[in-house]
């Protein structure tokens, strides 16, 4: 996908001023806060839960080669084909050659931000091959012009209803309806004939089981499971890091990831996909491909940042996440928002292609509260901050600023003369209302709100008037 | 109980009533307070920023002025979290200043979780009459826990009236430097949290840290609220200073 993440301020400026976005985006407010607060309180033991998650997922990752590798063992053994692409353009290239090589016109494709992440859409368009998007959000932002997801789990979660409403009136022809049952059903209509007619069908992976070779995807929709078994061929592309050692692993993950998305303690399907069709067998796909990414994740692996690829992609750190929150996902740019997006997309996309990124956060912590596998995501994104000091990415007066800062508060005598003037100058520009309206270097603040001003004499000199007194 | 009070940049510069009822609240608890002369900053805003030479300069100094005591005090989750939740990692490079950094840590309080779980404050002098709303900070409520001992002090002051507002633990938008990169969501995150704040109809919305409070202030002025105060905890707790 094109990258946008260095227009952070500009597009996040639009979505403060957007009334349908800010409308829309209530609905994390509203639905996913609670949900995930009420099935967590209904699970019982919570922490204990998200305690496992994290041992899983870093028990997964400490050995990442060795469950790899046990993985394309099981999976082939089972039927499987098991593809490894060092980078996007590499898995692009191996899933277009699958398409070429099977005469393939048309692929149905569940929901995979891998897929994003690559670009596929565009490569398969390229080579002749049409993608169909059967995820309904996801289908929503194909037929409104390409238009990328905001949000990990709910792509059209920046969408009001009104707007679907007008989409559809546009692009199907049909009458304008608001009625939700009326909306499905037309995309149903128009994607059951995709589903049955189509060579291939590609999904992403919530888990790679490695014990017994398969993908795992959970859906809400049944759209996945469509993908994954009726057409003939069937690719599933994910990244490396979603391996796990054991069904009992997957087991403790599937609890923890539908209650941290939406609330719900299971999704409407859990689809585990083995191997390819047997002569027994009265559906299911001739040729399993599966196509395993690295795109950037060794390097991670390798790094201070490693933690962040436990994540299981359940979106809890953005729903939470104040900044989110207010201006939604695609003020990110990129595939992944919010607090993982932060840290992903300097990861894998370039860090000179997302500087912004790890400062949009107040640090208020909300998102490892609540990560299932508890990621410390604002110590990663300070993580990053260091990265970009240490590789001198920061703006010459930030860096003198707090250089200036650290220097004059190391030497005491300076500093409590510096702070005296301070506080006089800024009392002085109080005026009489004690409120500084407009402070010089400081517009990021008061163009929305006015600074107090201070008491006028510092706690230091006081005290020594005080302590000078007795 | 030998206590040294740290008593946070912004209060020094901003808000020395906040010092001086910290102050007066560990006396009246019965502990011996010093303050360290040339205490300046803990350093976060350089370590937040990525900056961790600025920071770790700023932590020797901090070490260096505040071991030795009992416990050290800060009217500030914030500042108080960055000791005791930080400058292990901040140090981690430096054997001997690490094992000073932990030790330091262990005895550094946030003032109300001092003034309830160590100095067993029994009663405060606050006169403050009428409705309050608490604001818990990120930093204190998230790193320190701190979320009953505001409550239960101001428990205490009879003709205090505690209505909890919707959205509490809600970021208020300030995050330091955030406020100042990302001014318009911080703007809209401290709108939000005054919304809230003034839906209780309270008199007074206070909390434990400097920041959020001059944010949240900055925010219902420009709005026109002249009315309701925004108060640090430890003013509403301490009452008349003299």
């Amino acid at each position: 996908m094109e990258i946008h993440s260095n227009d952070f301020k500009a597009r996040a400026r639009e979505a403060l001023a957007n009334p349908n976005l800010q409308k829309a985006l209530k609905l994390v407010q509203v639905k996913f806060v609670p949900g995930r607060a009420a099935a967590a309180a209904e699970f019982g033991d919570f922490e204990t839960l998200r305690d496992a998650g994290r041992d899983i997922r870093n028990r997964a990752l400490e050995n990442l080669d060795l469950w790899l590798e046990r993985f394309e063992q099981e999976a082939t053994r089972r039927g499987a084909q098991v593809h490894w692409a060092r980078d996007a353009a590499e898995a692009n290239a191996i899933i277009v050659g699958i398409a070429q090589a099977n005469g393939v016109k048309k692929v149905v494709k569940s929901k995979s931000m891998v897929s994003e992440e690559c670009g596929l859409n565009d490569a398969l368009e390229a080579a002749g091959v049409t993608p169909v998007e059967t995820d309904l959000g996801e289908y929503i932002l194909q037929i409104n012009d390409h238009e990328p997801p905001s949000h990990i789990v709910a792509p059209v979660i920046h969408k009001t209803r009104d707007e679907v409403s007008d989409l559809f009136h546009a692009k199907h022809g049909k009458p304008r309806t608001e009625d939700i049952g009326a909306l499905c059903r037309e995309a149903r209509e128009i994607l059951r004939p995709h589903f049955l007619s189509a060579d291939m069908g590609i999904s992403g992976a919530n888990f790679l089981v490695a014990e017994t070779g398969s993908t795992v995807i959970v859906t809400n929709e049944g759209n996945g499971r469509l993908c994954t078994t009726v057409p003939r061929i069937h690719v599933a592309l994910t990244g490396i890091e979603k391996v796990v050692p054991t069904l009992e692993d997957l087991s403790v993950l599937l609890r923890l990831l539908p209650r941290s998305a939406t609330g719900q303690p299971i999704t409407n399907y859990v689809s585990m996909n083995t191997g390819v069709a047997g002569s027994g067998d009265s559906d299911g796909p001739e040729q399993f491909h599966i196509v395993l990414l690295d795109n950037g994740r060794s390097r991670v692996l390798g790094s201070e940042l490693k933690e962040m690829l436990r994540c299981i992609r359940c979106g809890a750190c953005m729903n939470h996440c104040p900044v989110y929150q207010a201006v939604g996902g695609h003020a990110y740019g990129w595939v992944y928002p919010g607090p993982m997006g932060s840290v992903l997309t300097p990861s894998y996309a370039g860090m000179e292609h997302a500087h912004e990124l790890p400062h949009t956060a107040t640090g208020c912590g909300q998102c490892s509260a609540v990560c299932p596998v508890r990621i410390p995501l604002p110590e990663l994104m300070r993580k990053e901050r260091e990265m970009q000091v240490e590789a001198g990415l920061r703006p010459w007066q930030e860096r003198l600023s707090l250089k200036l800062w650290g220097w004059s508060a190391s030497q005491s005598w300076l500093y409590g003369i510096g702070t005296a003037i301070a506080a006089r100058f800024l009392k002085r520009l109080g005026g009489a209302d004690q409120l500084i309206h407009r402070l010089p270097l400081g517009g990021g603040w008061t163009d929305g709100r006015d600074f107090p001003a201070p008491a006028g004499k510092t706690f230091r000199e006081l005290y020594r008037a005080r302590k000078n007194l007795h | 109980m030998r206590v040294a009070l740290f008593v946070t940049c912004l209060a020094d510069l901003m808000r020395p009533n906040v010092a001086f009822a910290a102050l007066k609240l560990l006396k009246l608890a019965g502990c011996t307070v010093e303050v360290p002369e040339t205490q300046t900053c803990c350093g976060q805003p350089a370590y937040n920023s990525g900056d961790r030479a600025t920071a770790l300069t700023l932590a020797r100094k901090v070490i260096d002025e505040f071991e030795g005591y009992e416990y050290v005090v800060l009217p500030s989750g914030s500042c108080a979290g960055m000791i005791r939740a930080h400058y292990e990692e901040l140090c981690k490079d430096d054997p001997a200043l690490l094992a000073r950094a932990k030790k330091l840590a262990a005895c550094t309080y946030e003032l109300t979780d001092f003034l309830v779980n160590v100095a067993k404050l029994e009663s405060v002098p606050g006169d403050f009459a009428g409705s309050i709303t608490y604001h818990d900070s990120c930093s204190g409520l998230r790193e320190l826990g701190i979320k009953q001992q505001p409550r239960q002090l101001l428990g205490k002051m009879g003709q205090v009236e505690i209505k909890e507002m919707s959205e509490a633990e809600t970021c208020c938008g300030f995050g330091g430097t955030f406020s100042l990169k990302f001014g318009d969501i911080s703007t809209k995150l401290a709108d939000n949290k005054c919304e809230n704040a003034c839906a209780t109809g309270a008199d007074a919305i206070v909390g434990g840290d400097l920041g959020c409070l001059l944010n949240i202030e900055g925010r219902l002025r420009r709005k026109g609220d002249r009315k309701t105060q925004v108060l640090h905890v430890a003013e509403v707790l301490a009452g008349k200073l003299d």
